[in-house]
């Protein structure tokens, strides 16, 4: 069984954003970037899931910069079998990644494409969703447990009323959440055998796919800095507050 | 390849001009020293060729992706794995033995190691990348390192018969830690005065002496020992001998109470007549004069990485403490007479990041690098103790606290003054290639 993962290039956790003085966006020069954390727990699955011989080869695709080629990298010294790189320039909205990637599992015909549940420079949550509609395919979002068996495959979702647990049939899409693994660090060894691995590089051309989309970001700012809190005297002094200062009623 | 001379004599002779105020005061001076140097340019270009011609120049402080990559990835394991030891390991003078499976696992200890022998297949440079970052986080953990990968590792690829690579190597890479057993009591700078002697039977030698401040020997496995198989030739019967820990006859004896580099061992080794086979003599007999030079070049550019990775780890502390500190309503890091600190700080670790990379990338292109070494190694054992010293001048009290961590960078520096050839003898090796190169008679 073939099995699809993403990555995503996005800046790392530990970074302190700013926001550029213009608000076009975030200011990304000489900002360290990394794979998406999500990212790294859907690798891991899927490499897990080789380990297991559940699956027999293990694909990771990005869509993204030209440096989007170490994030791949990390993937294959991961355990990844090969690289797909879909190399865009700009920022592209899910909807038109989940139009590309729609190409890629059409040309590679995976089992089970496995994401993360969102990108955390974003938040946006919704590639692997829109991916599964476009595809007409099952799909285990926030998935905390996975368990493949024969044509289906077991997912624990982690919802706000709990656990969820539901079956699949395959083929179908998986997009993960905190507590499904621990990403492994890649070990000297294999950092140097991914050199061999061979990644395919794709422009959105050759995928016939389009980057038209409707989104256009309008301005950026930061969020209004916590003010402390007030001790109020009276009932009536809490409602006036809450009325003129907050504006909540 | 004239540039790279310019930034590496002017940096040199920069500091030398700050140290010997008297001679030199002004920036004049020291210009002017540069400029009489100008017309002996031809001694020079004659004398650094590369024996691999096919070495294009670049910038010695680029990395290529795969070592960015590299770094990166040690960079996270420090981060997690070695990070939270450190300073039970310090207080306790221990390496933590999970530690060890770990740098094992992580293919640390096998860096140079041809991937046939189950090594990780890095080049030299890489393999100082790696010892940086790992000294950023822990100075000792990288002295293991270091000593397993550039003295023990290298010395065996260099000199081991098939045979021996094929035995132990792959252990090495695997799960045995080695150790380098040169310095004696009575013989440390002047190391081939070594009295340990090595009697040659039928089919072993028989190895009687001791050996003094031998790193790794409390977890090492395995021992390169330097014995003197003839001492009526003087240096020239200095043979290289490999040792299993469980020898009958060697005993791993009193392990020292460190300043600095705490966790890492450093014992006292008793050879009474351990039995060494004749397929464990390692490189030709005799020969183990021109082994321990070579190897010990080659081992300071590995003490370079570390103490420049020291110096970076003590900025990585401190640099962000500067801007968290507020006095006088002001960070402490914007304060002008700060700045012209630390920024002087980081133009010594950039020169000592420079030294150590030029080395590195110059053996690696096959370029003889005996100067290069000695001059990497010295300059920044002298950037580490400073840059460790100013950081705590800086953080104040809580620099002087243990819980910082800080104060550990200081302790740590010493021993880049020390071992691996001491300041003095990396300063007269420099000397003395100097004398060389202008082509004057060494005495």
């Amino acid at each position: 069984m073939k099995v699809l993962v993403t990555v995503k290039r996005v800046v790392d956790y530990a970074v302190k954003v700013r926001v550029k003085p213009d608000g076009s966006g975030v200011d990304l020069s000489n900002v360290k970037m990394s794979m998406n954390p999500f990212c790294e727990i859907a690798v891991e699955e899927a490499v897990r899931l080789k380990e297991s011989k559940v699956a027999s080869e293990v694909i990771v695709a990005s869509v993204g910069p030209s440096q989007s080629s170490e994030q791949i990298r990390t993937a294959l010294a991961m355990g990844a079998d090969r690289g797909i790189h879909v190399e865009v320039e700009q920022e592209l909205p899910p909807s038109v990644v989940s139009r590309a990637l729609k190409f890629i599992v059409l040309k590679e015909k995976p089992s089970l494409v496995i994401l993360g549940k969102q990108a955390i420079d974003d938040d946006c949550n919704q590639t692997g969703q829109m991916l599964a509609q476009i595809l007409d395919w099952p799909q285990g979002t926030f998935v905390s447990k996975v368990k493949v068996e024969g044509e289906k495959v077991q997912v624990t979702r982690e919802v706000d009323r709990g656990l969820e647990t539901l079956e699949l049939r395959l083929p179908a899409i998986i997009t993960c959440d905190l507590r499904l693994n621990e990403p492994r660090y890649a070990t000297l060894p294999n950092i140097m055998k991914a050199k061999k691995k061979p990644v395919e590089k794709l422009g959105l051309k050759d995928l016939n796919c389009d980057p038209l989309h409707g989104i256009q970001t309008l301005s950026v700012f930061e969020p209004h800095k916590r003010q402390g809190g007030n001790k109020v005297e009276s009932v009536a002094e809490l409602i006036d507050k809450l009325r003129n200062e907050a504006k909540v009623i | 390849m004239e540039k790279l001379f310019t930034n590496v004599f002017f940096t040199t002779s920069l500091h030398l001009s700050r140290t010997l105020r008297n001679r030199a005061s002004t920036f004049k001076d020291s210009l002017r020293n540069v400029s009489c140097f100008d017309f002996r340019w031809k001694s020079f270009t004659t004398c650094v060729e590369s024996s691999n011609n096919s070495w294009q120049p670049g910038p010695c402080l680029s990395f290529s992706e795969d070592e960015r990559l590299l770094k990166d990835s040690v960079r996270k394991i420090a981060q997690s794995c070695i990070a939270p030891k450190v300073r039970k390991m310090d207080e306790g003078g221990d390496m933590d033995a999970e530690l060890f499976k770990e740098l094992f696992g992580n293919g640390w200890m096998g860096l140079e190691v041809p991937i046939e022998y189950d090594g990780s297949g890095l080049s030299f440079t890489q393999a100082c990348i790696v010892i940086e970052e790992i000294a950023q986080v822990d100075p000792s953990t990288a002295a293991a390192v270091d000593v397993q990968n550039t003295l023990v590792n290298n010395t065996l690829l260099k000199w081991a018969s098939l045979k021996q690579k094929e035995k132990y190597l792959p252990l090495l890479c695997k799960d045995t830690v080695g150790s380098f057993c040169l310095s004696e009591a009575s013989s440390g700078s002047d190391a081939f005065a070594l009295k340990c002697r090595a009697i040659e039977k039928e089919d072993h030698f028989l190895l009687e002496g001791s050996k003094l401040w031998i790193t790794n020997s409390m977890e090492a496995g395995l021992f390169v020992v330097f014995a003197n198989c003839a001492p009526e030739k003087g240096y020239k019967g200095i043979t290289a001998f490999i040792v299993h820990r469980d020898s009958p006859g060697l005993d791993i004896a009193k392990k020292e109470d460190k300043l600095g580099i705490r966790a890492s061992s450093t014992c006292e080794l008793q050879f009474q007549g351990v039995k060494v086979p004749k397929e464990d003599v390692l490189g030709p007999i005799g020969s183990g004069y021109k082994i321990a030079i070579e190897s010990l070049n080659e081992g300071r550019i590995g003490i370079a990485a570390q103490m420049t990775g020291l110096a970076q780890g003590a900025m990585n502390i401190i640099f962000p403490y500067l801007h968290e500190r507020k006095q006088f309503g002001k960070r402490i890091g914007d304060f002008q007479g700060l700045q012209f600190q630390y920024a002087e700080a980081f133009v010594e670790l950039e020169a000592a990041r420079t030294l150590l990379y030029n080395a590195a990338r110059m053996k690696d292109a096959g370029f003889s690098i005996k100067k290069e070494a000695a001059m990497a190694k010295y300059f920044s054992a002298q950037v580490a103790e400073r840059i460790a010293s100013k950081s705590i001048d800086w953080a104040g009290g809580m620099g002087f606290v243990k819980e910082f961590g800080l104060e550990k960078y200081y302790r740590d520096s010493k021993i880049g003054h020390i071992y691996e050839g001491t300041d003095n003898m990396q300063l007269q090796t420099i000397a003395k290639e100097m004398q060389r190169e202008y082509g004057f008679q060494v005495q």
